[in-house]
């Protein structure tokens, strides 16, 4: 039995809304994970120690714990503590927040790099201290770790057929229901593998376009 | 209550790093339109001095006034940060390292302040932009970004930004000390002119001739004290004390 790449027309719609699931989990997860990333790396650079520590500590925990076991947790685990999320809202969360924890590391450590003068300079015209974090350290720290956190969103990408795992019908979902109607996994699955390298083109395109400007206010 | 009627008053500051005194007592005074020129060795304090005077130092002992207000105000948390926020809108700041926020144009460095700490509209922050830079001769810079401009420009603009608060004193740390040589005289011309314009200065610098030039008063630091101040004329060629003395002959044969 030879490759047979005509089984996939009829299931063009069903990969198509895959795709889109993918798409629309990893630009929800992905803006999730950035601004909570910000959140993060503010909370645990300038937080008092209260709130500090326990984000901290949760940061900790979803560093140290694989993405699988903690969409099992939010999305079967919360339910028994009367936490009912919708899949999607919990694939949602899940990936955000794993990813969220690497985009505070990076951020936290691109906040840190910021000049101490860029500081004293918002402060001395008369900027809070939030005032001078929000016009002038966190949009330097951010176009400062646009590379790393642009690598984050690929992995995000990727990451995100994980979900696949509590029933959202993203694209890897999606290719194992047409795959269970007729057995031809090898088709399928470069299908998958061909559409998501498409995503990702189009990703590190707009990824590409974020860097050139960012460069240009260097 | 207010001490006297000087635009910036000083009285008995004192700070520590640990065990080291950077400032022994230090009392000063700057009336309305005056300029004061503060020279002396390295470490000798005169940017913990100045950096003491917005309070981006703390000082241990001492009082702080900026036109009948002071601004070391014992207050705590929240209310001093709203306090000290307020006073340094009245005090432009200049930095040896310009300090310029990199991300944004020379529009939106000169502009950010007034529009979001005093709720000034774009068109009038943009206006005022253009009239600020025309002044320090960069009007054709107002969209490029800092990276783009000489050291010299960079200063210029950054005293723009300091303006642009309207403030009641300026506040310049060795302003032209990491500009190559042939850019002082520009970043110089343009504080001259605000001399000019009875600007309240207080003058860091190692120039010894701008500051004969420009300042009202000169005060000589060493060790963390004033030593001596007077009249130009006069700390440049008859100093009365021999660490004055012996400092001017470094600077002035080098
Ligand atoms: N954050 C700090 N921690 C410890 N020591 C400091 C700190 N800032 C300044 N000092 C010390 O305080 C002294 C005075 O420093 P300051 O910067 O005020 O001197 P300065 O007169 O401005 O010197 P320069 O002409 O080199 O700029 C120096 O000995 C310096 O090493
Ligand atoms: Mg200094």
């Amino acid at each position: 039995m030879g490759l047979d790449f005509s089984v996939l027309p009829p299931y063009a719609e069903l990969l198509g809304v895959g795709l889109w699931w993918t798409i629309v989990l990893t630009v929800s997860a992905g803006i999730v994970s950035f601004v909570m990333g910000i959140l993060f790396a503010v909370t645990v650079l300038y937080a008092p120690a209260v709130i500090a520590y326990p984000v901290r500590f949760f940061i900790w925990l979803f560093m140290g714990t694989p993405l699988l076991l903690q969409l099992f947790l939010i999305y079967y685990g919360l339910v028994q503590i009367g936490i009912d999320l919708p899949a999607l809202v919990a694939g949602i969360v899940g990936l955000g927040l794993h990813f969220a924890v690497y985009n505070g590391d990076i951020i936290r450590a691109g906040i840190a790099a910021v000049d101490p003068g860029q500081t004293e300079g918002a402060r001395s015209i008369g900027f809070g201290r939030w005032q001078a974090l929000r016009y002038v350290v966190i949009p330097q720290a951010v176009r400062n770790t646009t590379p790393a956190v642009g690598n984050m969103m690929i992995a995000l990408l990727k990451e995100s057929s994980l979900v696949s795992v509590i029933g959202i019908a993203e694209l890897v979902h999606a290719s194992q229901l047409a795959i269970s109607e007729t057995y031809r996994p090898f088709e399928f699955y470069i299908a998958a593998a061909a559409l998501y390298y498409l995503a990702n083109l189009i990703l590190e395109a707009g990824l590409n376009m974020i860097e050139k400007r960012v460069e240009a206010s260097r | 209550m207010r001490p006297s009627g000087s635009m910036v008053e000083v009285r008995g500051a004192r700070k520590s790093y640990g065990n080291f005194e950077v400032l022994k007592g230090i009392d000063l005074s700057v009336e309305r339109g005056q300029i004061v020129a503060i020279i002396g060795p390295s470490g000798s304090g005169k940017s913990t001095l100045l950096r003491s005077i917005n309070h981006l130092e703390t000082l241990n002992a001492g009082e702080i006034w900026l036109d009948g207000v002071q601004v070391n105000q014992p207050l705590k948390g929240r209310a001093f940060e709203r306090h000290i926020n307020g006073v340094r809108q009245q005090m432009g700041m200049v930095f040896q390292h310009f300090n310029l926020f990199p991300h944004m144009t020379v529009r939106d460095n000169i502009t950010k302040g007034p529009i979001v700490l005093k709720g000034m509209g774009r068109d009038e922050a943009d206006a005022l932009a253009a009239q600020l830079l025309a002044k320090v001769g960069l009007a054709d810079k107002i969209d490029s970004y800092p990276s783009r401009l000489s050291g010299g420009q960079k200063q210029r603009v950054a005293i723009a930004r300091a303006l642009a608060m309207k403030p009641k004193v300026m506040l310049f740390d060795e302003a032209t000390s990491a500009l190559d040589p042939e850019l002082v005289d520009e970043v110089n011309a343009v504080m001259k002119q605000l001399a000019a314009e009875h600007m309240t200065m207080i003058i860091v610098t190692h120039e010894m001739r701008f500051a004969s030039e420009v300042a009202d008063r000169v005060l000589f630091m060493d060790g963390g004290a004033v030593v001596e101040e007077g009249q130009p004329s006069t700390l440049f060629t008859a100093p009365t004390h021999e660490r004055t003395r012996a400092f001017l002959k470094k600077y002035l044969n080098a």
